[in-house]
């Protein structure tokens, strides 16, 4: 496995009908590190995000994840394949249908053959981790806040173990509290599983946060990459839409 | 805008039109071929397929029990009506009975459960969708059509066949209350003549056309929910147009059917 990428685009190019959303993109994602793809909205982030998961094909070029160039794999190969992502979405995504439990749970009876016993220790661990009281646990998710929501889908994506943690905006709709309640929590979550290669990456267009709790910083613009850069480089950086954008 | 541009800018609508008919068809084709793949794909979701089982056949009993008997009771006093005239009220217990096996029962019983259910399939999965629970389905790398479109495909069409049974055999108590306590037509004649002119091949004609409406419930319920866009809006626009097309494939397809049917059987 590549000791210094996780993620790794290589001339990649997106093209849908007669808007190119991402533009010959050639870079890596670190290993290991916090990650956060900045830029403002249009600027082909979650598009990007799409080419790492598998769920949009490049118009050409690569993407290679863990070593695997994941254009190339067959659709069953890639379901497979996705095992070794978890994600938190926008607005946590749970299934609405089950219990924060149930929901943590659940790809646990997907893809293991866990007893019920070893799936409830594992589970009540994980919401124990993340901060979801047992009641909370019981509670469906139209029943808990917005940053409990959050917290419960970080639980969820953790539930397997995975490599990569993609967060597509995860404190959008936050108050700035909750905001860092939810940062601390995925600094401290990388933290527990650095030891492991674990790479977090962040879709943001939230500067303070990113400036605070990332290690590298990917700024996009009009599906190019305009700098990737580590966070103190990022800082000091003359170019000028980063400039504008530093200053919000 | 002169004659040229106006002529000009009819053909590109019509054109339009055409392509995204096209391309609609194209869709669902595609939307069919997925599901039929992974209904024969492991692992097979036989709880998914109970529940849904249950919520549309056991939870569309009573409806069903209301529709069927007064659909029976009501079809029964006006064959009395129009029979009487010429002396042949006696065959009131056939003609319903039949016409309940071979056509009211399947299409009564589509029509009930594309209201209920394909508008509750069209509104569940468009709702998953503008959250982005099939996304976190698929991030997972559990297959969305397999885990929500197919079991509600395969619950509907396993469904339809049951309520139908149960709509023939609730229509026809609704005819016989008519005939038989109301009307005072023999019960013994009412029901002699039943045998005499129903056969086992006007049974499984309902049976058929049960489940290809539950398969077309199905499938239309499901594509129009995986199809939603936008917000709340979206859903309402996919479960109204699961609703209506879900009732008019019912009655278009069963004219093709019976054409088709009446051949072989």
């Amino acid at each position: 496995m590549s000791e210094k990428y996780s993620v790794e685009f290589r001339n990649l190019v997106k093209v849908f009908g007669d808007s190119t959303i991402l533009n010959n993109l050639n870079f890596g994602i670190h290993r290991g590190k916090i990650t956060t793809i900045l830029g403002f909205s249009g600027a082909g982030k979650t598009t990007l995000m799409k080419h790492i998961l598998g769920l949009v094909m490049p118009t050409s070029g690569e993407v290679i994840v863990l070593d695997q160039v994941i254009n190339h794999l067959g659709e069953l190969e890639l379901r497979e394949f996705r095992r070794n992502f978890g994600m938190v979405f926008q607005y946590a995504a749970l299934f609405d249908f089950l219990t924060s439990f149930e929901n943590v749970a659940f790809p646990l009876r997907e893809f293991t053959k866990m007893s019920e016993e070893e799936i409830s220790e594992k589970v009540m661990g994980l919401l124990e981790s993340v901060g979801i009281s047992p009641q909370a646990a019981k509670r469906l998710p139209s029943e808990l806040s917005g940053g409990m929501r959050k917290r419960v889908g970080l639980a969820r994506g953790l539930a397997l173990d995975p490599h990569i943690m993609l967060y597509d905006e995860p404190t959008s709709g936050l108050d700035p509290i909750t905001t860092h309640t939810v940062y601390d929590l995925m600094r401290d979550t990388h933290r527990r599983n650095e030891h492991r290669g674990f790479t977090s990456i962040i879709i943001s267009h939230d500067i303070h946060a990113t400036l605070k709790y990332s290690d590298y910083i990917v700024f996009m613009e009009k599906g190019q990459v305009v700098e990737h850069l580590d966070v103190e480089t990022f800082k000091k950086s003359e170019n000028p839409v980063i400039r504008r954008f530093l200053e919000l | 805008m002169n004659i040229k541009q106006v002529a000009e800018s009819r053909v590109v609508d019509l054109g339009d039109s055409v392509l995204r008919q096209l391309k609609g068809l194209g869709d669902f084709t595609n939307f069919t071929l997925k599901t039929i793949f992974w209904t024969f794909k492991p692992p097979f979701r036989l709880k998914l397929l109970f529940e849904q089982m249950y919520f549309m056949g056991n939870k569309s009993v009573f409806i069903i029990f209301l529709t069927s008997i007064f659909t029976g009771a009501v079809f029964a006093f006006q064959i009395y009506l129009g029979f009487k005239a010429i002396n042949a009220d006696s065959f009131i217990g056939p003609i319903v009975t039949i016409a309940l096996a071979k056509e009211l029962a399947p299409v009564l019983s589509g029509l009930v459960v594309a209201g209920r259910c394909g508008a509750a399939m069209a509104a569940q999965i468009g709702s998953m969708k503008v959250t982005e629970q099939i996304d976190a389905l698929e991030v997972m790398g559990i297959n969305s059509y397999q885990y929500l479109a197919v079991p509600r495909i395969l619950g509907a069409m396993l469904s339809m066949p049951l309520l139908s049974g149960i709509f023939l055999l609730i229509g026809y108590w609704g005819s016989w209350l008519i005939g038989v306590k109301v009307i005072q037509i023999d019960e013994m004649m009412y029901t002699q003549k039943i045998g005499e002119f129903m056969n086992l091949g006007m049974v499984a004609e309902g049976i058929i056309k049960a489940t290809v409406f539950g398969y077309l419930i199905g499938i239309i319920g499901t594509y129009q929910g995986f199809n939603v866009t936008g917000g709340a809006e979206g859903v309402g626009k996919g479960t109204n147009m699961a609703v209506v097309w879900g009732m008019i494939t019912v009655l278009v397809v069963d004219f093709f059917l019976t054409s088709f049917l009446a051949k072989i059987l």
